[in-house]
């Protein structure tokens, strides 16, 4: 059995299913995310697991025991919130140590743990700031750090950069991954940027409405999706003659699919096409390599490895 | 065109001076002007009517009786109105909407109204929350509450506890709705979540209404004349007869500006502590 086992899980508000029956094992050390679009349940779950919730049917198991029998407060799990829901009327260092204080850590213990976590996420010259003094990315740091000084057996992360802008998101995403290799927490991230979830995850869990949609590493879900709903939902995606064609992999080329450049849009480190076509209103993204590009209204032919 | 904001406030600035500024001015004039039973109001500048209040044991009593009626009113709106209003903010629609218009609704009633239900209420030892408290086993014999500090409370605190309530709820308000959950998950009981999390986010609110409460219950008139009656003063009663029964008025000025300045001083100077405390944290 799995380090943290969900079992059929599910939770209706009236007639509404907001968790469907989901299954998922998450061993010890691994980083899942709970992807999907809002409504579709990832963060009734996540709540589930915290104990904030209680489910309408289905297990849920923490190394073989049954964790719905055990109160929020006693779960020991670590949670950083959307909002990051800091004690504003305690310092960086006391909002930190609360956890440990709940824990009966003692004193010289907890400003050791305190100050070791708060290294940990370079905000050691920040303990006797309040919160309202620190910047969004910083208070997101003293969550992380508030969670992780208690050495939970699960950290849950909720929606926890969507704060963020998104400069600061990508930087935060890096060390994100980078404090969690370090420590080794099994994590559970719910988002619903899907770019987020497969920089980040060792696997992603597709959800809609309330179902698991996959359940595969990032580079497998991206590459063959079990279901248009997924095609759809992780990148970009063609539909030609029933067939999944990422838009980076169709190129122009001197035969092929015939078609006339709708629009041309420079991104940067590449090229987004809208190209008209006997199949339809195609998607075709180029690396921008420095070469000259297909103009708007010019024809092109358009070809793709089978997938 | 720099002179546009001035004129555009002059209408408010002209209407406060002369409906605050103007009589306040002529109150702290009045109070040092000479009165006599046959001769009247001579406008002359001297302390009599100071050295009187300051001097005389019963100015003592009076004054002090209002501050500790104001005291215990603050105290008991505090107890009861904190976790009224924490009550308040944790009920969802359509309850919260009913349950703030019951505690707002002794606002929409007059007070003289309001009072004179307690009274009616209290009255003698047969009233109606003497019997209700003494065939509940709480009390054996009557409390007397007419003409009394303890009726003057009960009813300054039932007519006040909705500033204290509309105070602490919006301190509430600007709870982050995960907070709770987040000193759950870090292990921390419901008590605790209370002391340590709810509580001191609710004090600058818990301040705010204490102020406000103490200084409306200090300042009262309407329940203190009708539940206090005639022999029980406060400051409000006693400055209300020195102009309309004795005709003192520069005695009755002396009292009401004590009463102004003790209050302005309090407000200012718990004003200045809540910034100090609570400014860096809540910005």
């Amino acid at each position: 059995m799995a380090f943290l086992q969900l079992d059929a899980l599910s939770k209706a508000f009236g007639p509404h299913k907001a968790v469907d029956g989901l299954t998922l094992g998450v061993e010890k050390g691994e980083f899942v995310s709970l992807l999907g679009p809002s409504g579709c349940g990832k963060t009734t779950t996540l709540q589930m697991i915290a104990g904030f919730v209680e489910p309408s049917g289905g297990a849920i198991r923490l190394e073989g025991k049954d964790l719905l029998a055990v109160k929020p407060a006693k779960r020991g799990l670590g949670i950083v919130f959307q909002s990051y829901a800091l004690f504003p009327h305690m310092s960086v260092a006391e909002n930190v140590a609360f956890g440990l204080e709940m824990q009966g850590v003692a004193k010289a213990e907890r400003a050791k743990r305190v100050a070791e976590t708060l290294g940990l996420v370079g905000l050691g010259a920040f303990a006797a700031r309040f919160p309202r003094q620190l910047s969004g990315g910083q208070q997101q740091r003293v969550a992380l750090a508030r969670a992780l000084v208690i050495r939970p057996q699960i950290l849950l992360l909720d929606e926890p950069l969507s704060n963020l802008d998104a400069k600061l998101r990508e930087e935060m995403q890096i060390e994100l991954r980078q404090i969690q290799r370090t420590v080794g927490t099994t994590t559970i991230l719910v988002t619903h940027d899907q770019a987020e979830a497969m920089a980040l995850s060792d696997r992603i869990v597709v959800m809609n409405q309330g179902r698991a949609e996959q359940i595969a590493p990032p580079h497998e879900a991206y590459e063959r999706p079990a279901t248009p709903f997924v095609a759809n939902f992780l990148g970009k995606t063609n539909l030609i003659d029933g067939k999944a064609v990422r838009p980076e992999r169709i190129e122009f080329a001197s035969s092929g699919l015939a078609g006339t450049v709708r629009t041309r849009i420079f991104q940067g480190n590449h090229w987004l096409y809208q190209v008209e076509t006997a199949s339809g209103l195609l998607t075709v993204i180029r690396q921008n390599a420095g070469g000259t590009m297909p103009e708007e209204g010019a024809s092109v032919h358009l070809a793709w490895a089978a997938p | 065109m720099k002179a546009m904001p001035y004129l555009l406030v002059l209408p408010a600035l002209v209407l406060f001076a002369a409906v605050v500024i103007v009589p306040l001015a002529m109150t702290v004039a009045l109070s040092f002007h000479d009165w006599g039973q046959y001769k009247g109001i001579e406008p002359v500048f001297i302390l009599k009517n100071w050295r009187e209040v300051l001097e005389d044991s019963y100015y003592y009593e009076v004054f002090g009786r209002t501050f500790r009626i104001a005291a215990l009113v603050t105290l008991l709106s505090a107890v009861f109105g904190a976790p009224e209003a924490y009550i308040l903010n944790r009920m969802k629609s359509p309850w919260r909407g009913f349950f703030l218009l019951v505690i707002l609704g002794p606002l929409l009633i007059s007070v003289v109204a309001r009072t004179l239900g307690w009274a009616l209420l209290f009255g003698g030892n047969s009233g109606l929350v003497n019997k209700a408290l003494m065939s509940a086993g709480l009390i054996s014999a009557p409390i007397p509450f007419m003409f009394t500090e303890t009726g003057m409370v009960v009813a300054l605190a039932h007519v006040l506890m909705p500033y204290m309530v509309l105070s602490v709820w919006a301190a509430l308000q600007r709870l982050d709705p995960q907070i709770e959950n987040a000193a759950v998950a870090l292990g921390a009981g419901p008590l605790t979540v209370l002391r340590r999390i709810v509580l001191p986010q609710a004090m600058p609110g818990i301040l705010a209404g204490a102020v406000i409460v103490f200084s409306l219950a200090a300042s009262a008139f309407a329940t203190p004349a009708i539940i206090g009656g005639r022999r029980l003063k406060v400051a409000s009663t006693l400055a209300y007869d020195e102009f309309l029964n004795t005709l003192n008025w520069p005695l009755g000025a002396t009292v009401a500006v004590i009463l102004l300045v003790v209050l302005a001083t309090l407000v200012i100077v718990a004003n200045r502590l809540v910034e100090r405390r609570y400014a860096q944290v809540f910005g």
